[in-house]
């Protein structure tokens, strides 16, 4: 809606979907979650599911908007608007979720590394919607942090940091993840980064270290923000996210190999 | 683009009272409040989901009413400022904040006053930071705030005493 007060887009047709049912709820089959693309970001932030099974996605979610906001807008907004800074984004990136998208030529699934297009254009076409975000659930023991940067609370982040680490018997990293929102025209997966924490022991001193290799992660500037001070953020949110996620982390015997 | 006002007919409830009127379809519902139905309590500032000033309850959960079509208010309710008072008597929010100066120019008092009654229907007793949080979408440019934040946890304190007595 703000895109079509301030005239930045001129559409003929505007189809509102919020009376689509089928297009809403939240479901857990198994080890995957299922969100429908009409879910309200309130719902998915005062869901039992989601801060069971993904708590990196409800921790993001109070970060999104403002109340009045989160009341009304859907996950499925959120990404196919897919604002660099989007939290929800960022933590599509983060948990490898699948979109699906339906059109006149029927479903099919989108991996969201290839969903962003590129800066706030989803790889669908226009005769499709999204319909539906899918992602795996990570073991209970899974150590997860969201975190930002912004001016004010409630602001799309300057940059923001979503991490998630699985730990085995003897401490030693065993799955990690990274994504990085706002710094560039989409988010960034530091899979760098994830590769030099996989099968180290965990410990503050070996996240400040690599938390620095996001120093030169390609980053956008603009008027009110340089490129140089996003790096810079990107190191220092990576660094916060990391250590949150890793006090975090249970340590799992059945994780061990 | 062609300028033909297309229009349909909805049917809503706005505080409390039945309506049934034709609006163009790319008719903003806070103007349609405004000059349809000539409830200009609710005020318009950015007109792009900012400033919070045009916040509404819409089937009870505060939402931007400059970010909605009137047409998707059709078979919903929606309470206003002017619904917030039982006839003569102020909303113990309203009366609160007339004594906490929590309110100077008034632009912003409508959409803080539907945000915090939304508050206070779900968390009858928030914390400070609670009532922060919650109009953390509302600027305004007056009061600081503080008269606010005070006026709403005063306002909380008086409605749970006097469910306390009915109960
Ligand atoms: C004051 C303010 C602050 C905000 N702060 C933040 C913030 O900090 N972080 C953040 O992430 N967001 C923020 N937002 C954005 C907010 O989260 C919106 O909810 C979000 O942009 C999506 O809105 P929506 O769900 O109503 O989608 P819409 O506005 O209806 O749609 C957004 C776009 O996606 C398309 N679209 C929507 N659904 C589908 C679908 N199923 N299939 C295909 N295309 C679709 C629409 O055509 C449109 O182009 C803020 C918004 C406001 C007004
Ligand atoms: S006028 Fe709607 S938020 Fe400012
Ligand atoms: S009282 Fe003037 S803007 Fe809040």
């Amino acid at each position: 809606m703000p895109m079509l007060n301030m005239r930045f887009v001129l559409p003929d047709h505007v189809v509102d979907l919020n009376r689509v049912a089928e297009l809403t709820g939240i479901r857990r089959a198994g080890e995957t979650i299922e969100i429908g693309a009409m879910t309200r970001q309130r719902d998915l932030e005062f869901s039992q599911d989601i801060a069971d099974a993904c708590p990196l996605m409800s921790e993001a979610l109070t970060h999104v908007g403002h109340r009045q906001t989160r009341n009304r807008g859907t996950i499925g907004g959120s990404l196919c608007h897919l604002d660099p800074a989007a939290e929800l984004v960022c933590v599509a990136a983060a948990l490898d979720a699948v979109v699906e998208v339906i059109g006149p030529n029927g479903r099919r699934e989108i991996p969201f590394a290839e969903f962003p297009a590129g800066y706030m254009s989803p790889a669908i076409d226009y005769t499709e919607i999204v319909s539906r975000l899918t992602f795996p659930v990570w073991p209970r023991e899974t150590g997860h942090a969201f975190v930002e940067f912004s001016r004010r609370h409630g602001d799309f982040a300057i940059v923001s940091a979503a991490a998630m680490l699985l730990l085995d018997g003897a401490g030693r990293i065993t799955r990690a993840v990274l994504a990085l929102g706002g710094v560039a025209a989409t988010p960034l997966r530091m899979r760098d980064v994830e590769a030099a924490l996989i099968g180290q022991v965990a410990s503050i001193e070996l996240i400040g270290k690599v938390a620095e290799m996001c120093r030169d992660v390609e980053a956008v500037g603009d008027v009110y923000v340089p490129a140089s001070y996003r790096q810079h953020l990107a190191c220092v949110m990576s660094r916060r996210a990391l250590e949150t996620a890793l006090s975090r982390a249970g340590k799992s015997a059945a994780a061990a190999h | 683009m062609e300028s033909v006002a297309e229009t349909r007919t909805i049917d809503l409830k706005v505080n409390g009272k039945a309506y049934s009127r034709p609006v163009p379809v790319r008719m903003m519902l806070s103007d349609f409040l405004r000059h349809e139905l000539k409830l200009t309590g609710t005020h318009v500032g950015c007109e792009h989901g900012v400033c919070g000033a045009c916040t509404i309850l819409f089937d009870g959960r505060s939402a931007r009413s400059c970010l909605m079509l009137a047409v998707q208010a059709n078979g919903h309710e929606i309470t206003t400022v002017e619904g917030l008072a039982s006839g003569a008597e102020m909303h113990p929010l309203q009366t609160a904040l007339s004594e906490h100066h929590g309110l100077q120019c008034g632009f912003c008092t409508p959409g803080m006053l539907t945000t915090l009654v939304e508050l206070l229907n779900d968390n009858p007793s928030p914390t400070a930071e609670d009532v922060r949080i919650a109009i953390s979408g509302n600027l305004c440019r007056c009061t600081g705030y503080e008269g606010i934040v005070a006026a709403t946890l005063e306002a909380a304190g008086r409605m749970r005493a006097s469910a306390g007595e009915r109960s």
